[in-house]
């Protein structure tokens, strides 16, 4: 167990290859989640994360277990990374009743209360509020640890951002704000929708301290996340991390991605975060090409055993349609 | 004449296309309406027709964009606000509410807000319960506004001018699931129609069946599967779902002497229930049975296709609720 006090990125050989084996898992999983749209196993939305793992990874790896994450509906890897059983996600992709959220929410709308991990939100900005609301009750309950929030640059113009870092910045609360800036909104290229594109200077206009990294680079994500997510847990108040991302796939599986350039989307994949590290990490000799082969050889057989779960799985039986509307009787008269 | 065959996606962008060309103080502003063409694609093409600043992409702030265009409205242009979809419009339902329909009488008469909000609404999409809403009947409640609700293409096509021409705000519910519909228009000639009144797409003797948006051709596939067991069905598409057209609904009770009301919105509160109370307040005399209501299941709509079709009207489970008004 690594030292979760120490503030500084520790790359050591194990390190490494567990930063690299979960950016694999979620390209990966995504890959197959892509191909099994086209199958019509995966249906509604589905919102890709490739080209942007670098950020779940790197965040992630800076929190304790019981340090709450929310997230947008864009979560697939936020989810794995934070330890959720990928045969539970996948078959939530299925909408199957032994999925994460039981079949109900799919791609959109991954929860798992045991790994305090509150979703999943497919409303823009939706997840702010509700994260400051966990780091309240956190401070409140004298419990010292962080709450982490993802969301999009889309978010940062609606008011629900600015209403959330007011709150956080004015409680004092522990909030790690995560802005994974991947420089479009659906169609809408940041440049087309905000006056200032620097979405870490609106978070300092609230007094929080914030810094805007390399979201292609796992290790630099790492090393931003442990300082802020430190001086969180320090009682400092929140911290704003944007990163700088770029997704590979158009923004949904409905989306003919028609308004950018397919050599800036070029350009960008030569900045593949799995790529770059793994190259770095083996010219400094942390990793060796087998390990890289051990790693893809393991996720494909994680995948391949998730389908196979998900596909043999049930699915809820319509009967339960109308369960858990509201809490059982039972728990209501207790 | 000639007729032209088009989808009710293409409908609605040859309507934005007419206003925009008729009226230089119309202008379309929603998010994603220029570069990505509409996340329907209702937009597609007008930007490069129309230039950016009357196709005009707005960030992601639902409450900011409908309430600057409540503002140009004031302000002496015609906005047509597109909301993405119903489910976001709730972050713009202070200025809706608090803002478009109170100004005229708020302000003793002094203020008009000719705006139109458009917004895709409905489930049936596998998309899950935070975008999957059918709250047309909260914006139904609501005095100061008109709410239509196209549920074919002619009215797709036809509805946005008069609303436009309408001083005080209109909402525009488009279902989702009709986009693809196609259906033939005349190309030209004569596009007004009335948006006051409700429209009879089934003439019947035996039940009225009152239905709007995607509703109504689950009504009209009931009605034909009633056909072999002696029933006959009227078939109401409400079209203006604020203010309802009570006359032609209570004219239809008052022959059929049954009712069965289909809304794919919950059943609590509802514009069902709402119609069910204004025929059983009109025409109780004259009904032979009570009335029936189809609605959604009371649940947060789920993602799997077979549980999101469960929760939903159907052909079958409008079927059923006629033969329960039949007492067969
Ligand atoms: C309140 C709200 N408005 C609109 C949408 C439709 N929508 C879904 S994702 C999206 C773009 C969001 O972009 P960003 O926040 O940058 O996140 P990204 O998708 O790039 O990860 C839009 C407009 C929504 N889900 N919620």
């Amino acid at each position: 167990m690594r030292n979760i006090a120490d503030d500084r990125v520790h790359l050591t050989r194990e390190h490494a290859v567990e930063l690299l084996r979960q950016m694999t898992r979620v390209r990966r999983f995504e890959e197959k989640c892509a191909e099994l749209y086209t199958q019509e196993k995966i249906r509604g939305f589905l919102h890709l994360y490739i080209g942007e793992e670098a950020n779940a990874v790197g965040v992630i790896s800076t929190l304790t277990g019981d340090e709450a994450i929310v997230a947008t509906y864009r979560e697939h890897g936020h989810a794995l990374v934070r330890g959720l059983p990928m045969n539970e996600v996948m078959a939530e992709m299925f909408g199957k009743a032994v999925g994460s959220s039981r079949g109900r929410g799919g791609s959109m709308h991954i929860f798992s209360a045991h790994h305090r991990f509150f979703g999943g939100n497919a409303i823009v900005a939706g997840g702010l509020p509700l994260a400051v609301g966990l780091a309240l009750a956190d401070k409140m309950l004298g419990i010292e640890r962080a709450t982490c929030c993802f969301f999009g640059e889309g978010a940062a113009a609606e008011g629900e951002f600015h209403e959330s870092l007011n709150l956080a910045a004015l409680w004092h609360l522990p909030v790690l704000f995560v802005c994974e800036n991947n420089f479009y909104a659906m169609g809408t290229a940041l440049a087309r929708s905000q006056s200032n594109p620097s979405i870490s200077a609106r978070a300092a206009v609230y007094g929080i301290a914030s810094e805007a990294v390399d979201g292609m680079n796992v290790v630099d994500v790492e090393a931003a996340a442990r300082r802020a997510v430190h001086a969180v847990r320090r009682g400092e108040g929140p911290r704003f991390i944007e990163t700088k991302t770029y997704r590979f796939r158009a923004h949904s599986m409905f989306d003919p991605d028609l308004y950018r350039e397919k050599a800036e989307i070029e350009t960008w994949k030569k900045r593949d975060p799995m790529v770059l590290f793994a190259d770095w990490a083996l010219s400094a000799a942390l990793l060796n090409l087998d390990d890289r082969e051990a790693i893809e050889a393991d996720v494909a057989q994680e995948i391949e055993a998730a389908v196979a779960f998900a596909e043999a799985a049930d699915f809820e039986p319509v009967e339960d349609l109308m369960k858990d509307v509201v809490s059982p009787p039972s728990e209501y008269i207790r | 004449m000639t007729n032209s065959r088009l989808t009710y996606r293409e409908a609605v962008r040859e309507a934005l296309r007419e206003a925009l060309a008729r009226d230089k103080r119309v202008f379309l502003m929603g998010e994603d309406v220029n570069r990505y063409g509409g996340a329907y694609a209702c937009s597609l093409g007008l930007p490069a027709e129309f230039g950016d600043e009357r196709v005009r992409d707005a960030p992601l702030s639902e409450s900011a964009f409908v309430g600057a265009g409540i503002g140009a409205a004031l302000g002496g242009m015609r906005p047509i606000v597109e909301i993405m979809t119903i489910n976001f419009s709730l972050l713009a339902l202070d200025q809706i509410v608090n803002s478009a329909a109170t100004l005229r009488h708020m302000s003793g008469g002094q203020f008009s807000v000719p705006i139109v909000i458009r917004m895709a609404t409905g489930a049936g999409r596998q998309l899950a319960a935070q975008h999957s809403h059918s709250l047309e009947g909260w914006y139904g409640h609501i005095p100061g506004i008109r709410v239509l609700a196209p549920a074919t293409v002619a009215d797709a096509r036809r509805m946005l001018w008069p609303a436009l021409e309408d001083p005080d705000p209109v909402i525009i519910m488009e279902h989702a699931t009709l986009y693809n519909d196609e259906d033939e228009l005349p190309a030209d000639g004569d596009m007004s129609v009335d948006i006051t009144k409700a429209a009879t797409r089934r003439q019947g003797s035996d039940v009225t069946v009152i239905a709007h948006s995607a509703c109504v051709k689950k009504a009209l596939n009931a009605a034909e599967m009633l056909v072999g067991e002696g029933i006959d069905c009227e078939v109401i598409d409400l079209r203006i779902l604020r203010p309802l057209d009570d006359e032609t609904i209570i004219a239809s009770v008052r022959k059929t002497h049954r009712a069965v009301v289909v809304d794919e919105a919950w059943r609590s509160g509802s514009l069902a229930a709402e119609i069910s109370s204004r025929i059983t307040e009109q025409a109780f005399y004259d009904l032979d049975a009570p009335v029936e209501r189809v609605c959604g299941a009371e649940v947060p709509i789920p993602y799997p296709k077979h549980l999101e079709q469960a929760a939903l009207p159907q052909p079958q489970s409008i079927a059923a609720a006629v033969r329960k008004a039949m007492r067969r």
